[in-house]
């Protein structure tokens, strides 16, 4: 169930199956089997009134890149039951509420990714559908235009929306998200709002670089027989979870002095998303290193 | 502050289905295409500068090479570009789809509560608008060169309509393929190696008595000849009733088979 007016988050990473559940709520393909329903109606068996109350907004810009971005929206203000001048005038307002108005009348393929983004929820949201999908809405932008893309996410939600977003950027689910379903290899595997899923791990995280890295290894193993369970290598650095907070650091670094462990660098953090994805399958979501690519 | 343009509707009943809904999807979707192909270059090129290209070629190059019995080359010829351009324009339709496909554009059609099936009818309406275009281009273009009509203006309209309705229905062959290839230059190499030898081992450029006796039973019964045959019987003179039937049969075949796999594609695709 999703909360109305609210941001649902399904973070997993690629071909986790986000894209598959969004693809089935939306009645663009057919489940293999069981049920799924949109406020409260069956996708399969009313999917013309699911349709006519959804928007979705892929990972794909899927507008017509000859078309200006007026006759996207009116084409798309027209296929849903708009007539033409209806549609033209909810065209030119979304222009206006997506800053696109100023080129409203070129074709497509002169925009940049940003907008034709912008123009790709525009489009979603021309027949002012109760319920949005955003499937990885910001996948392959820059940051800037991820930014914008969020503030006008926030905008929609504050007006009432409903919001279902696929990503595998953790720091978009934290931001958007107010509850999170993490998925993995097409199941749930953990849920709950962003503050619970970070405080099943604990409340903070150390972070420590070796002065010779080549041990690292050796003392992950260590850590993990003497101390804590919660340690594991990221990026050349030792990660360990500390449930007790701050007060653990001590028992930490006393830990690593006995064992003739040298610290070069150590920063305490606040556990991001990352670890919680990381503590549940045992590998990174993968947004960390490069991000971008594309779910199946 | 929130945006009015932002704010949800309240929940929309189901929409209705009725004939002038499909109607209007169709066109729709057809007024999208056509501006898209009037805004690629490549889609210009293929439906004026290449025709014109073949009918030079023929006329000047060519022509001079190749008898006709009863006609000049020109008149034989150009029935035949008409046919050959429109067969090769086709390949548009698959093209344009497998297009869409990949980027996804099909997905935003299939979540719309418009009437699914607006889709194919929307391109293949758009592709018979374009291939009106080509035939105005290549009747210029033939009677600059000197092709003149020797039956009656009537016929020749006739003879369009047969040529028309053959590239409607290749147009929803061409679909097919579309929603099979994987991506736009398959369905381009997909296309050429099922109209090359249906064009050219035809009467379109040369009498098919010319032709190894092996060929000849295909070359003259294959569809593109018998649209050809007809065509040339409309614009030049000669029995045509036998073959305008014929031709007309072809495309009703045609379209009888394609259209039902199309739709049926397309709904089943995932």
């Amino acid at each position: 169930m999703v909360e109305a007016g609210t941001v649902f988050g399904l973070l997993g990473p690629n071909g986790a199956g986000k894209t598959t559940a969004v693809r089935i709520l939306t009645t663009v393909t057919q489940p293999d089997q069981g049920r799924a329903r949109v406020l409260g109606r069956d996708v399969q068996r009313d999917a013309r009134w699911v349709r006519a109350n959804i928007g979705l907004a892929g990972q794909f810009a899927a507008v017509d890149e000859n078309l200006t971005g007026l006759e996207n929206l009116r084409m798309i203000g027209q296929l849903t039951q708009l007539s033409r001048a209806e549609a033209t005038s909810r065209a030119s307002q979304l222009l206006v509420a997506f800053e696109l108005d100023h080129v409203g009348k070129r074709p497509l393929k002169t925009y940049s990714g940003g907008m034709r983004r912008r123009l790709d929820l525009a489009a979603a949201l021309v027949h002012r559908p109760p319920v949005l999908f955003l499937d990885e809405p910001t996948t392959g932008l820059d940051p800037y235009s991820r930014q914008e893309l969020w503030k006008m996410v926030e905008d929609l939600v504050r007006s009432g929306t409903t919001v279902l977003l696929t990503t595998q950027y953790l720091e978009e689910a934290d931001r958007l998200a107010s509850r999170i379903a993490v998925v993995d290899k097409g199941r749930v595997i953990a849920s709950g709002t962003p503050k619970e899923l970070k405080a099943s791990l604990g409340s903070s995280v150390a972070e420590i670089e070796l002065l010779d890295p080549t041990e690292m290894a050796k003392v992950v193993s260590l850590v993990e027989a003497g101390l804590t369970s919660r340690a594991m290598e990221v990026d050349g650095k030792l990660e360990i979870s500390l449930e007790g907070g701050p007060r653990e650091l001590k028992e930490l670094l006393v830990f690593l002095d006995d064992n003739n462990v040298v610290v070069r660098h150590l920063t305490l953090r606040d556990p991001s998303l990352d670890d919680v994805f990381l503590s549940l399958t045992g590998r990174s979501s993968g947004s960390r290193s490069s991000g971008g690519g594309q779910d199946d | 502050m929130i945006d009015e343009a932002l704010e949800p509707g309240v929940q929309a009943a189901s929409p209705t289905r009725s004939l002038g809904r499909f109607l209007t999807d169709v066109l729709v979707v057809a007024e999208r295409n056509l501006i898209s192909y009037a805004r690629v270059p490549e889609t210009l090129y293929f439906s004026s500068i290449q025709p014109v290209m073949f009918v030079l070629l023929f006329r000047y190059v060519f022509g001079g090479a190749i008898a006709v019995p009863g006609h000049s080359y020109v008149d034989f010829l150009i029935p035949g570009i008409f046919v050959q351009t429109v067969a090769f324009g086709s390949i548009g339709t698959a093209v344009g789809l497998a297009e869409d496909l990949r980027k996804g554009f099909i997905e935003r059609f299939r979540s719309l509560p418009m009437a699914r099936s607006a889709v194919l009818a929307g391109r293949t309406i758009a592709d018979l608008c374009r291939n009106i275009l080509v035939v105005i281009i290549i009747t210029v273009v033939g009677t600059l060169v000197g092709f003149r009509v020797h039956t009656s203006p009537l016929a020749f309209v006739g003879a369009v309509g047969v040529l028309l309705l053959f590239a409607y229905a290749l147009s929803w062959g061409f679909s097919v393929v579309g929603m099979i290839a994987p991506n736009a230059e398959a369905a381009q190499l997909m296309a050429f190696p099922l109209l090359f030898p249906l064009t050219f081992a035809s009467s379109a450029f040369v009498p098919v008595q010319s032709m190894p006796s092996w060929l000849r039973g295909f070359a003259s019964n294959q569809p593109i000849s018998v649209i050809v045959d007809a065509v040339r019987a409309l614009s030049l003179g000669g029995p045509t009733s036998g073959v305008v039937l014929r031709a007309v049969l072809w495309s009703l075949a045609i379209l009888a088979i394609v259209v039902p796999l199309s739709v049926r594609r397309f709904r089943r695709m995932v």
